[in-house]
Order: C-alpha cells, then structure tokens, then sequence
C-alpha cells in the first residue's frame, strides 16, 4: 500500500492512505496515511455505520493539511476482530441420505445462503464452483479428512480455490441465519469451529500437510489464526 | 483476535519505500475530483477481469460503482463479511459521493482501480515500473487530483 501511494504520488496524484498494519506503513513511508486500528478486511471499520465511515474520510483527507511528508496519523478509535466469540447459528437440519454428514449440512445451507445472496446482491463464492457446487465439494474434502490421498478425489480446482469457495459460502449463509450485522471473523470462527465443512477442511488440512503437500496447498485452506490439529478420535 | 497475530506477523516484514517520498502539493480539497485504488483484488463480475491469483501484481480498472464488483483476493486471512454486507466497507464510493454532494470534495471520478495487496515479492517491481504507472495514466486521463488508498 505504501508503496504504491509513493508511485502514484511520483506521477502527480495527491494520496491518502489507510493504514492497517503499522509497521508496514512505517517501512514503505507513503506520503499521507492514516493508520487504522480496525479489522482487517474492514478498512473503513464497521459495515453499515457511515457515520463512522465518513469519520473515517474526514480523518483521512485532513492530512492535506500537512505542508510536508511523509505523514502518518493513527485514527482515535480501535476495532477489534471477534473471532473469539463464534456466531451462534441454528443450523438447518439435513437428511444425509447416502452422503457424507458435513456434505448433507452444506445442502442444507443452501437456502440460507441464497436468502443472503438475495438480500445482499453480491458473493465471494465462484472461484471454482457456484453454491449449487459447493456441498459435493465439501463431501470431496470429508473424503481426503478421513484418510483418502487429496489427488486422488477428483477435485476440480485448486484446491485452496475450493475451499475458499465452501468458507464464503458458509461466511455469506451465516448472514442469513443471525439478526444482527456479525463482528470480523464471527463467521470464520463459527464455520471453523461449530461446523462439520470446518472440522472437514481442518483435517483435510492436516492430513494434506501430513502427505507432503506444498506449503501453499495445505497453508490457505484456511486462515492461519484458524489452523488447529484436531483431536485423534 | 486473529487480527491480532496477523498483525503480530506481519508488522516487521520486508518493504520497498524510495529514498525521497514522493509530494504532490494538493490542489484544495472541495475543488478535487478523488478516486479509490484498493488492494481488495476487485474486479468486475464475469469477463476478463484479473484472477488475483498468489503474487499477482496486475491492475484492474473499476467502475464507480461497487455493483457488480466481486472481491477476488485469494488471502484467507481476512474478514470478507464486512464486504458483503456493506461494499463502502473497501470501496467507500458512496461515502464519497455524499461528500460531493455536499461539496467537500469536488467530484467523484469515473475510474477507480485495484490492485491486491499480501504480495510475495515486496519489491513490488511490476506495480513501480509498469501496472502502478499505467493506473495513474488511467486516472489522470480521468483528470483525477486526489487518490484515497484502501488496503486489504
């Protein structure tokens, strides 16, 4: 970010950088920034609170003011991600029929997942598959989780494609299944946690890393901050 | 706080800066036409927009509007919920036309643009030499004074 607020402003546009990782802003020195302590992915802080938003901006623009560079303000307020407070999400019963049980969850995500897509115009999911897609991946995934080797599955992508697919799709669904707007990373830590698709993921995980897997493979299956060894059971 | 030990690895990583910071002296905020460039990995829906795959240091034109937008950035190490409920989260483009309409900035610009931010090689030498001069022709051409960076 740094860095390229410098190229931009080397070629004649005034900058104002946000700032989420300080240190970073203090090695690459950006002309104008503004450091703000709120979730990453969340730039501008809270999602539906534009009066926050606009505070935001206000800070930001301000820094015009400075007759010279490189400046760097930290903004007043601080947000922090709760990850530590999982979202508590009814989830919808699923017949598991000849599937396995984190596949059948998944199908019985889908309507909650299209409410969302529905309500909010937008989703991350479809770097691989589309939602209707979604739940046979994750049964693919259960498969690799309870010992198969994760090139002999038949998955259709990158694998970490895939499961960021299943992470959104379960992220985007969650929006539907609570009242209030969640806290950064409720839904990741509630998918990861309180899910069967997470406890999938998390051991497909493993056992890739365990296989020999590259680094990137088994490393963006899920968040770091989430990577855990489940229990031997 | 998973933000917290990102952060906690991140703060010290490798990064270029030049040896002068560059300055632009700004023209007076209510008389600028401003721009967004984001690290988010946006891009358009559908088409030939850019995959955001790993190190992937290409620029992407945005229109000046977050509809139709998909956030493609291929880090698992953020929160993508904010995003979908309320895009002004990354791309704050209503924020900013509200402060058009009131007259605090001059305009809002037609092109807007992302980048992808968590990149492998901090040299960033394809965004120095080539995609990070090539999106300030873009927006020059769009008579752009003022650029707001967001990062993800």
């Amino acid at each position: 970010m740094g860095t390229l607020a410098s190229v931009l402003e080397a070629a004649g546009l005034a900058t104002v950088a946000l700032s989420s990782i300080r240190g970073q802003v203090v090695t690459t020195r950006p002309p104008r920034a503004l450091h703000c302590e709120f979730p990453l992915g969340r730039p501008l802080g809270r999602p539906e609170d534009p009066a926050l938003q606009r505070r935001v901006l206000d800070a930001a623009f301000a820094l015009l003011d400075e007759p010279a560079g490189p400046v760097l303000v930290d903004f007043p307020e601080v947000i922090t991600d709760e990850a530590d407070a999982p979202l508590s999400c009814a989830i919808p019963p699923a017949d598991p029929g000849d599937v396995h049980p984190a596949e059948a969850e998944a199908r019985g995500l889908l309507p909650a997942w299209r409410r969302s897509n529905e309500r909010f115009g937008r989703t991350t999911v479809g770097k691989v598959v589309d939602a209707d897609g979604v739940p046979a991946i994750v049964g693919l995934f259960a498969r690799i989780a309870d010992g198969e080797g994760w090139k002999d599955v038949g998955l259709p992508g990158d694998p970490t494609k895939l499961a960021a697919d299943i992470r959104n799709f379960y992220e985007e669904a969650a929006l539907s299944l609570t009242d209030a707007v969640p806290g950064a990373r409720q839904a990741e830590s509630w998918y990861v946690t309180r899910t069967k698709a997470g406890d999938a993921v998390q051991r497909a995980r493993v056992a890739m890393k365990d296989a020999g897997a590259g680094h990137y493979f088994w490393n963006y299956l899920l968040p770091m901050t989430q990577h855990r060894v489940p229990d031997a059971t | 706080m998973g933000d917290q030990q990102m952060r906690s690895s991140l703060e010290d990583l490798e990064g270029f800066s030049f040896d002068e910071a560059p300055w632009t002296t700004p023209k007076p905020l209510a008389d600028s036409r401003v721009a967004i460039v984001t690290t988010a990995g946006l891009r358009p829906a559908g088409g030939d927009g850019a995959d955001w795959n790993p190190g992937d240091q290409a620029m992407q034109l945005l229109p000046a509007s977050a509809e139709g937008l998909v956030l493609a950035h291929f880090s698992p190490n953020f929160d993508r919920t904010g995003w979908i409920v309320d895009p002004n989260i990354v791309f704050p483009i209503d924020r900013l036309r509200e402060m058009a309409d009131e007259g605090v900035i001059g305009s809002v610009a037609d092109v807007h643009v992302s980048f992808m931010g968590a990149q492998i090689d901090h040299t960033l030498e394809t965004i120095r030499l080539d995609t990070g001069p090539a999106a300030a022709r873009a927006l020059l051409d769009d008579d752009v004074d003022l650029v707001l960076l967001t990062p993800v």
